[in-house]
């Protein structure tokens, strides 16, 4: 759709449910998906709730939408960065989160993990390089 | 890089200036708006954050201190007070800018 | 420069919509190219016509449309979290079959598509939100 290709960064910062940013963001990343850009998430802070597993949302009345981060791999998105520190604050594990995978093209569809956990330090590198960072 | 990061929310509210700083690498700089200017009042304990983070310029706007009643006399000495002209310029003045809401 | 902006927040409730809107003046007034202006969450609801707001205080809508007109300003509301909050033009109205239509004189209704296609345009991007 485009001939540009520039590096987008989706920061997510907030928990889930309790606003609609979570939610919301994920949907710009999926209709984004169709511009073939150069995609990344970042979980930071209160973020990384919103990947957390077993999120059962009928006793709320609200659409459980944490689903649809499974679907990330299909959309080509396979940069979700977690921050450690921010899960360690929270007393999370990466084993409390969804397990996100995609499967490589490059690598006859090995399936690949795309949560990369990185130091609040490797973010900060990764932030500085972005061209376009959407913040909800 | 150098990034332009903008905190809108008071330290003493939310946490988005101490994420940002956790963030934030050398070089950077940082506006203060909306109930973020509240970090750079002399005295306050958000301040010191301001203070220690040597390597990034600290800029803050001048009509968000204002409609607060906060003076620029009691604002922390090594920031910059901008209008919106100056948060346009620190916008074309850097290659990427980030809010850190 | 070319400039996007984004406003994540709605009229009044934040401070957002007043800040995305001093900034973009001062950017126009600086000889700044704004390409669009793109409004999302409760974004939205800085684009509906029937706010009535005291008259000893800015109506942030007709501050939008105005500057909107006088620059020739693309302002557009995400179809997605409109239709969440009802904000709607007369053809989405139609089509879900509301008795009227509230889109502000100088917004358009359109796609997240335009977010990122003012991302991938303008040569920065700036967020205001909460």
């Amino acid at each position: 759709m485009s001939e540009t290709i520039k590096k987008f960064l989706y920061v997510n910062r907030k928990a889930p449910y309790g606003t609609v940013y979570a939610l919301e963001s994920l949907e710009v990343v999926l209709i984004g998906a169709a511009f073939d850009q150069d995609v990344s998430l970042a979980f930071v802070d209160d973020g990384v709730f919103e990947l957390s597993k077993g999120q059962k949302t009928e006793g709320i009345g609200m659409k459980n939408f944490s689903p649809a981060y499974s679907a990330l791999g299909d959309y080509d998105v396979t940069k979700i960065y977690v921050e450690k520190e921010s899960l360690d604050e929270r007393g999370l594990t990466l084993d409390d989160l969804l397990h996100l995978t995609y499967e490589d093209e490059d690598e006859d569809y090995a399936e690949k993990d795309s949560i990369h956990l990185v130091s609040r330090e490797q973010l900060a590198e990764i932030m500085d390089q972005q061209d376009v960072v959407l913040s909800f | 890089m150098p990034m332009l990061h903008t905190v809108n929310k008071s330290p003493y509210e939310r946490n988005s200036l101490d994420s940002c700083l956790n963030h934030a690498r050398d070089g950077s700089s940082v506006l203060l708006f909306e109930d973020g200017i509240y970090a750079v009042i002399r005295g306050g304990k958000a301040a010191s954050g301001i203070q220690a983070a040597k390597g990034i310029s600290f800029y803050v706007l001048g009509p968000d201190l204002q409609a607060r009643g906060i003076g620029t006399d009691r604002v922390i000495e090594g920031v910059t007070v901008v209008d919106y002209s100056g948060f346009v310029d620190l916008v074309t003045g850097h290659d990427n800018v980030q809010s850190w809401l | 420069m070319k400039l996007a902006v984004m406003v994540n927040e709605g009229p009044y409730q934040h401070q957002s919509s007043d800040s995305a809107y001093q900034f973009t003046k001062a950017a126009l007034e600086k000889g700044h190219e704004i390409m669009r202006v793109f409004f999302y969450h409760d974004g939205v609801n800085n684009g509906t016509r029937y706010a009535v707001p005291p008259q000893d205080d800015r109506n942030i809508t007709q501050q939008w449309s105005a500057l909107a007109k006088q620059h020739d300003l693309d302002l557009v509301v995400c179809v997605a979290a409109a239709q969440r909050r009802g904000v709607l033009d007369a053809d989405e109205a139609k089509r879900h079959g509301k008795s009227g239509d509230n889109i502000a004189e100088g917004f358009r209704i359109s796609g997240l598509g335009q977010l990122i296609e003012a991302g991938i345009q303008a040569e920065r991007l700036v967020v205001f939100g909460d």
